[in-house]
């Protein structure tokens, strides 16, 4: 494995860690507040310093990264699992039905992403589920899009129209040659899905729609480390740093994996 | 051999006063590392025409470009003599480069549509030589321009000077192209695959275009893949391959009496009529094949499809009997690509129909005649897109039979050796192979079902000359071993003339006129025929 | 042209509807949701199902909101106790201040970045590609707090808060016009060095044509192709970005409206603030697409 694809997949792999057994890499809990200790830059007893409530940051990075991962995962693979059914149904259909779902595609990629999210939260409410629902509705668009048109060009590729002069029937063309072919890609974007969820739930938890306090989410520890930038800038740095590292692991190792994919289809 | 000694004599013989436009020894490209061109010596004398021939890969093209000091980025240039012109352009700064060209040497590509920038006019791009090399002043530009577009054969130059690369024709876009080449009147034209991409009596008005800017004394050297096109045209010829001249001398020494291995077998690659029934490969003569007349296979009767308000094919009709090769030729737009698709059943024809065997083949529900579809069918000109890129070989030639697993692997090997592939290709996927390969690969796969039809769609149109000869080859051998009938699809006269029994000229979408393969070519009737075969570049 | 305005038209229209669908899908009673956090009288009451014509069947709820919506008429916040049209018409300034000065420093940023890294070697393709990682992974916010912490905490050169003067601008556009100057950047970047790998960039040099020349004629417009094709994904990290931007930045905006309307749950207010990005995106992606068109003469019409 060459050095650049090894650093972030070392990485994901420590934060896979930090999701899985976060108590692990940390003895300290990352809830247990000490109001005499607040503020204390990093150094011996808090290698990321306290934040405001004499909270440890390491802690709270390590934990957060299940709050965080877990909520861009989920959001993920629900965009995903409905993006292909609908991308699919879209490719398939006779003309018309593919038309309509075409346009609402369309039309619902139009909004903002942040404020599509905004407007789910505005009627559920704020919290956990609210925000993997919102960043899903958001992304659904997304990849029926892709998966429609990946679809479209499959499906007239020279390879299923020379199925067809073997005598293969249409259903057999679907499961042999356009569905493995339509859903290669999906790794792929799914993994650079899964970063840019992270930083929409980042968003939507720094503007105070996700877990509440005091839970530990990257995205709200920043929106809490916002009043004391003056004083504690590590409060701010370390989830700062960890959901960019984060995001960076995942984007450059969807990216590798995409060339080698195209690499390898015309 | 007293005449090639003669004639080494006579290039060299240059009269003392007049110094050649080009005087190039041992010319060396790299690109990190690896040498494209080692070695090569050229000399161009005003006037002159010479023509570099070899296949892709024999840094012909590098070598024309390394003259304008665009051999490309990362290249390493290196001679013993480089003159252009009389000055040593091995001491060349960017800004003498950039007044040679254009002002000493015109450069025309293959394919104006991209050549051309596609975003800006036909005006724009000839007015922006006249700009850089300050030909005349601003106000005449325009003037300027509509004059050379007149030179060049262009009709109405003041409306086709406004339109844009993709609004004209291809015949127009490279007339549009030697313009911009020669709006600073330069010495030399260099032209690298100037006809490539063009129908064949297109190609011969753009050699004809060349020729009569060689006659008003502009040196011309032609880079080309195809011998024939050079033939008409230039005063002497260098065969290069893999980087190297292997031969130079007056075209008509060379054609004729070849001296190189490589050269009297490039010669022998070419189809032709005089090739039928040779291997153009080289070895043993071809098994004779014996199309069997009295057993029909295919009949196409009155067929027509439309697209949109346009007739793409329009009241075709012809048999196809075992054994037999009917060739389909006509130049782009005739509406081949659909009359194969027509045959194939993969469209429907709007009137008419096709007949598979005496019964009934278009106008089928498709549950009906799927069991009929493996007895036809397809080698397309670009077999990568017809395997599935998930593959590999060996499962993509026995994809037709729907074999178990474990039978698989031994049939995969039988079709590989059959269409001259080593086993160990059978794990490989299609993108590891070279384009001569790719096309046995889906020979192999073809041949896999043993179809009674196999419709072939320029099937060699993207490949070298020698690498389309083994290709040919093959097909030949396998049709006699079994009797297939050949649709065969092509632009291209002589790879027809070769194939063929019987021969389909197309134009518009309609048969101009159909019959045995030697009398159609050697004895046209229509007027179209004529045109077409007049216009083929030949040999000698 | 009359297609484009179809689909513009569209969009607004299913924006609309779609915000209304939402409106009726939510849970619990349609009234208290447009209340939400407001004042609940009987009159308040009284007065939404007249507006709403929450008494008459859904058909024509549906289109009486449609109608409304069609004469300007963006409803009332009653948690507010004011027009939504007039809360809104107050903020539209800052906000269009805030996404054009965005727009303009992204777009400026992308230009230098392309120019002075096409075609430059290993080394500068490194740095651009880099920065458009950085700017892909990077929450928008926390650029902001970056520049934040190290421009007015530390150093003190710009204010930390509010829209007072054009000082107070500089950080917040950069926020906002970073991310977009990084992806933009390497897509014109990649753009100019295909169209200088191009047979037609072959034959203008062949011209005798400088590289600058060639940059500047031939290249930079087919460069500028691809770039406009990424008008969705620009107009909405520009609309999503400012909700984050303004909040951080404390600067007053339909994003600040949004947010609020947002936590207090008032409805009216996050629709009609759904429907005018969707006016936003129609009108910036329009634009995009005239220019499309004046770019590229192969594009019929």
């Amino acid at each position: 494995m060459p050095a650049r694809i090894l650093l972030p997949v070392a990485l994901l792999t420590l934060l896979a860690l930090a999701v899985a057994v976060p108590g692990l890499l940390t003895g300290v809990d990352p809830l247990a507040a000490d109001p005499l200790r607040a503020l204390t830059p990093p150094g011996g007893a808090h290698w990321f310093g306290s934040d405001h409530l004499g909270r440890d940051v390491l802690s709270r990075v390590v934990y957060g990264a299940r709050h965080s991962l877990s909520i861009g995962v989920s959001a993920t693979a629900v965009a995903v699992t409905s993006g292909i059914l609908l991308g699919l149904a879209a490719g398939l259909s006779p003309k018309w039905l593919d038309e309509a779902l075409a346009r609402s595609f369309d039309v619902l990629s139009t909004l903002p992403e942040l404020l599509l999210a905004l407007l789910v939260i505005a009627i559920t409410g704020p919290g956990t589920g609210s925000v993997i629902f919102a960043i899903a509705v958001a992304q659904i668009p997304n990849y029926a899009r892709v998966i429609r048109a990946q679809t479209f060009v499959v499906r007239h590729a020279g390879y299923v129209e020379q199925a067809v002069t073997f005598g293969r029937s249409r259903a057999v063309i679907t499961a042999q040659h356009v569905l493995p072919n339509v859903l290669g890609p999906i790794p792929v974007l799914a993994t650079i899905g899964l970063g840019q969820a992270v930083i929409g739930a980042s968003g939507l938890s720094f503007l105070g729609m996700g877990p509440q306090p005091p839970a530990a989410e990257w995205g709200a520890m920043l929106a809490e480390a916002r009043n004391y930038l003056r004083v504690a800038w590590w409060e701010a740095l370390f989830p700062g740093i960890a959901i960019t590292l984060t995001v960076i692991c995942l984007t450059v190792l969807g990216r590798r994996l995409q060339r080698r994919f195209e690499g390898r289809t015309p | 051999m007293t005449t090639f000694q003669e004639e080494h004599a006579e290039t060299g013989r240059a009269p003392a006063s007049d110094i050649p436009l080009v005087a190039v020894a041992d010319l060396r490209v790299g690109f990190g590392g690896t040498e494209v061109v080692r070695g090569v010596s050229l000399s161009v004398a005003a006037g002159e025409c010479v023509a570099i021939v070899g296949e892709s890969g024999s840094g012909k093209s590098v070598t024309a470009r390394s003259l304008l000091g665009l051999a490309g980025p990362g290249s390493q240039v290196e001679a013993r003599t480089f003159d252009l012109s009389g000055r040593d352009a091995r001491a060349f700064r960017p800004a003498d480069w950039r007044r040679l060209r254009g002002g000493f040497a015109g450069l025309v590509l293959q394919d104006a549509l991209v050549s051309l920038d596609p975003l800006r006019t036909v005006a724009a791009e000839i007015g922006e030589v006249l700009a850089v090399h300050e030909v005349v002043p601003r106000a005449r530009r325009l003037e300027r321009v509509l004059e050379l577009l007149d030179a060049v054969g262009v009709p109405d130059p003041a409306a086709r000077a406004r339109q844009h690369p993709h609004q004209l024709s291809g015949g127009l876009r490279q007339r549009v192209l030697i313009a911009s080449a020669i709006a600073a009147e330069p010495k030399l034209i260099i032209a690298d695959e100037p006809t490539t991409a063009l129908d064949v009596t297109v190609q011969a008005q753009i050699l004809r275009l060349l020729a009569e800017r060689k006659a008003a004394g502009t040196a011309l050297l032609l880079i080309s893949h195809d011998l024939a096109v050079v033939a008409s045209i230039a005063d002497r010829v260098l065969v290069m391959k893999d980087g190297r001249v292997v031969e130079e001398g007056p075209v008509r020494r060379v054609l004729s009496a070849p001296a190189h291995d490589y050269t009297r077998s490039l010669l022998a690659a070419v189809p032709s009529a005089a090739s039928r029934g040779t291997r153009l490969s080289g070895g043993p003569p071809l098994p004779r094949r014996a199309p069997n007349p009295s057993a029909q296979v295919l009949a196409a009767t009155a067929l027509s499809r439309s697209y949109g308000p346009r007739r793409v094919v329009d009241d075709v009709s012809f048999t196809l009997h075992e054994g037999e090769t009917l060739g389909i030729v006509g130049e782009s737009g005739s509406g081949k690509t659909t009359l194969a698709r027509l045959v194939l059943g993969l469209l429907e024809p709007e009137t008419g129909r096709v007949s598979l065997h005496q019964r009934q083949w278009s106008g089928l529900p498709e549950r009906q005649r799927r069991p009929m579809r493996q007895r036809v069918q397809l080698i397309s000109q670009n077999p990568l897109d017809s395997f599935d890129p998930r593959h590999t070989v060996g499962r993509l030639v026995t994809e037709p039979l729907a074999l178990p697993r474990r039978e698989r692997r031994a049939r995969a090997l039988d079709l590989l050796e059959r269409v001259g592939l080593p086993a160990a290709y059978a794990a490989r996927h299609p993108r590891e192979l070279s384009g001569g390969q790719r096309q046995r690969v889906a020979i192999a796969r073809a041949l896999a079902p043993r179809p009674d039809v196999l419709v072939c769609d320029e099937p060699v149109s993207a490949l070298d000359v020698s690498i389309q000869a083994q290709v040919l080859d093959l097909l030949a051998e396998i049709q006699a071993e079994y009797g297939t009938a050949l649709l065969f699809i092509s632009h291209d006269l002589g790879v027809v003339h070769h194939v063929s029994d019987r021969v389909l000229v197309m134009k518009d979408g309609r048969v101009v006129e159909e019959g045995a393969v030697e009398q159609v070519f050697q004895r046209p009737r229509h007027p179209y025929t004529r045109a077409l075969v007049d216009a083929v570049p030949r040999l000698g | 042209m009359i297609k484009r305005l179809g689909t513009g038209l569209a969009v607004l229209w299913a924006a609309a509807t779609s915000s209304y669908v939402a409106l009726l899908l939510a849970p619990g009673d349609t009234i208290d949701i447009l209340i939400g956090d407001g004042a609940d009288t009987p009159e308040i009451r009284a007065r939404i199902v007249a507006e709403w014509g929450l008494d008459r069947p859904e058909v024509v709820q549906y289109l009486s909101y449609l109608w409304r919506l069609l004469h300007g008429d963006l409803g009332r916040s009653y948690q507010l106790q004011r027009g939504v049209g007039e809360i809104l018409a107050t903020q539209v300034g800052p906000t269009l201040q805030l996404t054009l000065a965005a727009a303009a420093t992204g777009v400026t940023l992308a230009g230098v970045i392309a120019l002075a890294t096409a075609g430059r070697g290993r080394w500068s393709r490194g740095a651009a590609s880099a920065a458009e990682l950085v700017s892909v992974s990077v929450p928008p916010f926390l650029i902001g707090i970056v520049l934040l912490s190290v421009f007015s905490f530390t150093f003190g050169w710009f204010p930390v808060s509010g829209a007072s003067g054009p000082q107070a601008l500089v950080l917040p556009a950069l926020a906002l016009g970073l991310p977009i100057a990084g992806v933009l950047g390497q897509v014109l970047r990649g753009g100019l060095e295909r169209a200088l790998e191009q047979p037609f960039a072959v034959t203008a040099r062949a011209r005798g044509l400088t590289e600058r020349a060639l940059v500047a004629r031939h290249a930079l417009r087919h460069a500028l192709i691809p770039a406009v094709t990424l008008a969705g994904w620009f107009t909405g990290t520009l609309l999503g970005g400012t909700v984050i931007t303004e909040v951080l930045f404390g600067r007053p905006g339909l994003g600040q409206v949004a947010m609020q309307a947002v936590t207090g749950r008032d409805m009216p207010v996050v629709m009609a603030v759904v429907l005018v990005s969707a006016i936003a995106y129609v009108t910036i992606s329009t634009l995009l697409d005239l220019a499309y068109r004046a770019i590229d003469p192969r594009i019929g019409g």
